[in-house]
């Protein structure tokens, strides 16, 4: 066995507290993960109602339409009723996820007043929001 | 193997049907040998489907998140996973990510093509290695105090403690491990487990767990990436991301009642066999 590292008075309560934090994330993710399935299939009846015969054409690289390749124009697709924008925001979704359980964890950090995780949060949570939000300014 | 499909043009009906029929057993397998589906899903999508591999490395990291987050209740319940450990190493695997996600443009297919196929063979070599566990009374390591990494977790005889070293290696491979998930569309899920069990000594359960825990959001930050390069198709990743996601639930579930032993042999020769495919495809500039 390993020996114990040192612990402080307050040990207890942070575990008991950690545990219930992590039980509320994994909710948390579960809801996201039904959400957006939800979203996605009913994106799929549309889709597959519109146009079941057509053949499909994945071999060669387009790259999709401008209004499905960023968060504003997925959002304003999927309200006009559009099959494949409603499947794409139920995709957009499934990638906020994660996204909504590292900011749950700043606050759940910021409540311990554990700084130092707190900012290390912080920079995932940016690292996130760039590839969401800003990834085009590079080329 | 190829040319399955090739004869004739499926519609989208056939298409999607199949795609997602193949993803769910591709979930189901990859979860009950817990060797992850995300990794046979791109030779899937490419060598039988003729998807371009831009389009199908979109598909399966959307379903890598998925798995991952559907997944998390079943293990975080247990309360194996260390949420710092989880957090601190996500630093790494999220900027790995990204990085991994630019190159992904940049590299040709067939570059693409070949890292996949050792990354499959890597994948199935892993899974039949065992490694001694020799648990030495060590000092605690100061980095690892000070990031406050150390944790406990419940065991048959109480709660157990432990200490993680080495924890610049173990950030580093994290790092490699957030690159290749994005620059693949796979979880990395294996990597992630050596950089936490091997590298930082963190116990078997506690790794494996918590790498799981991690997983998604190592590929929401390559999602991104990939939505504004137009890689994600909502008609592709649609069956995949559905087939995966139930396909992987059906295989947690069964996982406690059957003898997995055969068929993980089983599942780990069709990883070997998809590897080599996409090495050939990859020397031959099939892509």
């Amino acid at each position: 066995m390993v020996t114990p590292p040192n612990r402080d008075d307050g040990r207890s309560f942070r575990e008991w507290y950690e545990q219930k934090m992590e039980n509320t994330i994994a909710d948390l993710l579960r809801a996201g993960v039904l959400l957006s399935a939800f979203v996605v299939i009913a994106g799929a009846v549309l889709y597959l109602g519109a146009h079941p015969l057509a053949h499909v054409a994945y071999r060669t690289f387009a790259g999709e339409p401008e209004q499905l390749k960023n968060v504003h124009g997925i959002v304003r697709s999927a309200f006009s009723g559009q099959a494949r924008g409603i499947m794409q925001m139920g995709l957009l979704l499934l990638i906020a996820t994660p996204v909504a359980r590292v900011v749950f964890s700043i606050l759940a950090f910021a409540v311990e007043r554990d700084h130092m995780y707190v900012v290390f949060t912080l920079i995932v949570l940016s690292v996130l929001l760039y590839s969401l939000f800003g990834s085009f300014l590079i080329a | 193997m190829s040319g399955l499909w090739q004869t004739r043009g499926l519609n989208v009906l056939e298409f999607t049907f199949l795609v997602w029929a193949g993803s769910l057993i591709a979930g189901f397998l990859g979860a009950l040998t817990g060797l992850g589906g995300g990794v046979v899903l791109v030779p899937l999508l490419t060598i039988f489907f003729h998807v371009n591999l831009h389009y199908a490395i979109g598909a399966s990291l959307v379903s890598v998140i998925a798995t991952s987050s559907g997944s998390a209740a079943a293990y975080v319940k247990e309360g194996f996973s260390n949420i710092r450990i989880g957090m601190f190493l996500e630093i790494a695997t999220t900027l790995g990510a990204l990085v991994g996600a630019y190159l992904t443009v940049k590299v040709p297919p067939s570059g693409i093509a070949i890292i996949f196929g050792l990354m499959l063979m890597y994948s199935a070599s892993v899974s039949h290695r065992t490694r001694p566990r020799t648990d030495v009374e060590k000092p605690p390591d100061a980095l690892a105090s000070k990031l406050k990494l150390n944790g406990s977790f419940p065991d048959t005889n109480g709660i157990r403690y432990y200490n993680v070293y080495r924890v610049p290696a173990g950030f580093s491979i994290m790092f490699g491990a957030g690159a290749l998930s994005g620059l693949l569309g796979i979880g990395s899920g294996a990597l992630k487990v050596v950089a936490m069990d091997q590298a930082m000594k963190i116990p078997f359960k506690v790794s494996t767990t918590t790498s799981n825990f991690m997983i998604g959001v190592t590929a929401a930050a390559s999602a991104g990436v990939y939505l504004s390069r137009g890689y994600i198709d909502p008609s592709l990743a649609m069956p995949v991301m559905l087939g995966v996601l139930i396909g992987s639930l059906l295989g947690t579930r069964v996982l406690v009642r059957t003898q997995t032993k055969k068929l993980r042999l089983i599942f780990t020769g069709v990883i070997v066999l998809l590897g080599i495919e996409m090495l050939l495809k990859g020397f031959t500039g099939a892509f």
